[in-house]
């Protein structure tokens, strides 16, 4: 990593990186590029989140799926843990809770394979400031 | 395989569900199936939209559509008008409570989102362990912003006139001790992360570290610049190993960037942040504790003045701040004092995160505009009581805080009301009970819980608060007085006004909060000799109905205390003086022949 030396730098930084996101979020290879986010605080950790990490990872690469894996610290939605955030190309984000093996094996087959929106949704419920 | 073209979610949460929504999904998938749309609209259940007062919700995907108080009647209407041909039923849109016009788009609803997040911004979003994540998301902006634009006066100016106050509890204003800490002259100063979270029911602090330390160490290194002081240090409890690694990570990823070190940003500050380990102990939490507990002395609180802005952390001048307080400090120095001061109620201004637990449906962390009500909070937020059981009161402000009723549902959250009505903000836990909770055993938990943390130092706390403590125990096992309740309102107010540090001072809030609200519960205990919840086992009296009883034997055989006796085919009796009201002769009774009462 090298030494970011002054405010201008850490704004062009910024920049490089916002595209950088943006470019995983939205991805160049739009079709095939799928965004995943595990809640991974001590909370969703204890309520299993790791296992399911884990298993999104080896089985999105069997199965051939283009996807990030990321973690994330806490969604807030401690009821319904573990929680994760699904994000399609081009599509606003989806928040699943009570995500277990089976749940993530349904996401994977219905949600990310088709689209098709499977039980277990969680709205968002807030707002954050935008940064910018 | 099919694809589907559009889905409709049916909120699922308990406020909803209560308001038929399991008949509406049910009525949803039949019309769909009768159209013979079933391969191309997919009808499913969602979890609480945190709307519950407009419940039940029904949201069409893709087009955003928002529909408010749905009868499991409309369905019809809804899948021939909107789904099959593309009309929205404008009389179940969201209606604007200002304008009265119909918002079809849920983006476009103001009031939906109840929550806004400022110092949770990142949780959730970014990847903890990933600088380059929390810099594309404005990471670092504002550190940069007070090096090159702003003399520390002019960032102090900016943090006083947007009001944020201390989160950690007290709610000092944050500016003012930046400014005392800036005025004090020392040849090396400090600054102070407090992340010694102690509350019960608490997780604010832990979930920012967890989810966003970067927000804490810029914000650190801001008041540093701000200060005078060229290092931080974190005191964290080490029951919180995931936060530590995460925030170390933060600090290591932040020092190769040189965003923390010598010559920050090529300006001549310098700052750099150490974490020291709490054993966890509640008053460490307490700034002068926490300050000795980092010198290597015992956790002790001592006399203020001297402040730590004073004389602190080896007895140089020090600001301490809570990691909320921090996490709200880069977005006011982006987006400018106005901005935040214009989120809030006249004297506590910018958003608060509380952490909901407890007999409620959505625990969870959340963070909301200061003025918000309880009501909101609890039931439309939160989701409403579990098991469709009624609400009792909400403790906030952890052991030092109190007891709020119906009465308070009502009232706008922020610092001053919460006290005026006998509790206070606190650190932002809030714990919700309902029917079944017994206030008398609720003010012993958290008495109990001060007794255990008290350091000893001084005797109102060490001594008054153990017989507060004998006094609720005394009266739980129902041998209390109405003296008694007296002489727990007398010696709760020498407590509150003797002890020396914050500990002391409010140990004495949940009883006396308590008592102001649920007098009928303390007098029940010691007039009526009965717990009005059914809580307390000292007051139940398990009997046999002589009419039920086959004598079987079953409960004789299992009472582990031979409480019962009784021949074989006759009438059994509990005898009350050796029964132990363990309940094991209820669970084996299966002529319902046991009762409590």
């Amino acid at each position: 990593m090298t030494k970011v030396k002054t405010l201008a730098d850490l704004k062009k930084l910024k920049d490089k990186l916002q595209e950088k996101v943006k470019l995983r979020e939205k991805g160049l290879d739009a079709e095939n590029h799928v965004q995943i986010k595990v809640a991974m605080a001590t909370c969703g950790i204890a309520s299993g989140a790791k296992v399911i990490m884990e298993f999104l990872i080896e089985e999105l690469d069997k199965r051939n799926i283009e996807a990030v894996v990321t973690q994330t610290g806490c969604m807030g939605y401690c009821f319904a843990e573990p929680t994760i955030e699904v994000t399609l190309p081009g599509q606003t984000p989806v928040v699943f809770g009570y995500v277990d093996v089976r749940k993530a094996d349904e996401i994977i087959e219905k949600y990310i394979k088709n689209g098709e929106l499977v039980d277990g949704i969680i709205p968002q419920n807030y707002e954050t400031i935008d940064n910018n | 395989m099919t694809k589907y073209k559009m889905h409709v979610l049916v909120c699922g949460g308990t406020g909803c569900r209560s308001s038929a929504s399991d008949l509406l999904l049910e009525n949803l998938r039949t019309e769909v199936e009768n159209h013979k749309l079933s391969n191309d609209v997919k009808v499913l259940m969602t979890g609480c939209f945190g709307f519950c007062e407009k419940g039940p919700i029904v949201k069409v995907m893709p087009d955003n559509t928002f529909y408010t108080q749905v009868k499991p009647e409309d369905a019809a209407e809804i899948v021939n008008e909107h789904l099959i041909k593309g009309r929205k039923v404008t009389r179940l849109l969201y209606e604007n409570p200002e304008t009265s016009e119909h918002v079809g788009d849920s983006e476009k609803i103001e009031f939906y989102r109840k929550q806004l997040r400022i110092a949770l911004r990142n949780c959730g979003f970014i990847n903890p362990e990933n600088i380059d994540e929390a810099i594309a998301r404005d990471g670092y902006q504002a550190l940069g912003k007070v090096l090159t634009e702003l003399t520390p006066e002019a960032a102090i100016d900016i943090i006083k006139k947007s009001g944020l106050r201390g989160r950690g509890g007290g709610g000092f204003p944050t500016g003012l001790k930046w400014e005392m800490t800036h005025k004090s002259k020392g040849d090396q100063k400090y600054v102070v992360c407090n992340a010694d979270e102690g509350d019960p029911g608490a997780f604010m602090d832990r979930s920012i570290l967890e989810g966003d330390p970067h927000s804490v160490v810029e914000a650190m290194a801001i008041c540093g610049y701000c200060t005078g002081a060229s290092q931080g240090l974190v005191y964290i409890r080490a029951e919180y190993p995931l936060a530590v690694e995460r925030l170390r990570i933060a600090i290591a990823q932040a020092r190769e960037y040189g965003l923390l070190g010598e010559n920050i940003l090529e300006t001549n500050f310098s700052f750099d942040i150490d974490i020291r380990y709490g054993a966890g102990a509640f008053v460490c939490g307490e700034e002068t504790a926490l300050i000795h507990s980092m010198e290597g002395l015992r956790g002790e609180p001592t006399v203020k003045p001297p402040f730590p802005s004073q004389s602190g952390y080896l007895g140089k001048p020090t600001t301490v701040n809570n990691v909320e307080t921090y996490a709200n400090i880069a977005p006011i120095i982006l987006k400018g004092a106005e901005w935040f001061s214009s989120i809030g109620t006249e004297k506590s201004k910018g958003t608060k995160v509380f952490a909901l637990a407890g007999k409620i449906n959505n625990v969870g962390l959340i963070e909301v505009p200061m003025g918000t009500t309880l009501r909101e909070v609890i039931f439309e937020i939160g989701g409403g009581i579990k098991n469709g059981k009624k609400f009792k009161a909400v403790q906030t402000g952890g052991p030092s805080g109190g007891c709020l009723t119906e009465k308070h549902l009502d009232t706008p959250i922020d610092y001053d009301n919460l006290i005026a009505n006998g509790s206070m903000m606190g650190s932002g836990g809030m714990i919700v009970m309902d029917e079944d909770d017994c206030m008398v055993s609720v003010a012993r938990f958290y008495l109990d819980f001060t007794v255990d943390e008290s350091c000893g130092k001084c005797a109102p706390c060490r001594i008054g608060n153990k017989r507060l403590n004998e006094i609720l125990d005394k009266i739980i096992l129902g041998n209390g007085t109405e003296e008694d309740i007296d002489r727990l309102r007398y010696l709760g107010a020498v407590i509150k006004d003797t002890s020396l540090c914050g500990l002391g001072q409010t140990a004495p809030n949940p009883i006396l909060s308590t008592l102001d609200n649920f007098m009928h519960e303390y007098l029940a205990h010691v007039i009526d000799h009965k717990c009005p919840a059914g809580k307390c086992k000292s007051m139940m009296k398990y009997s046999i109905i002589p009419e039920n009883c086959v004598g079987c034997t079953a409960c004789a055989r299992n009472c582990p205390v031979n409480a019962i006796s009784g021949e074989r085919k006759q009438t059994h009796f509990i005898d009350s003086h050796i029964c132990i009201k363990c309940g094991a002769c209820i669970e084996r009774c299966k002529f319902n022949a046991i009762v409590v009462n």
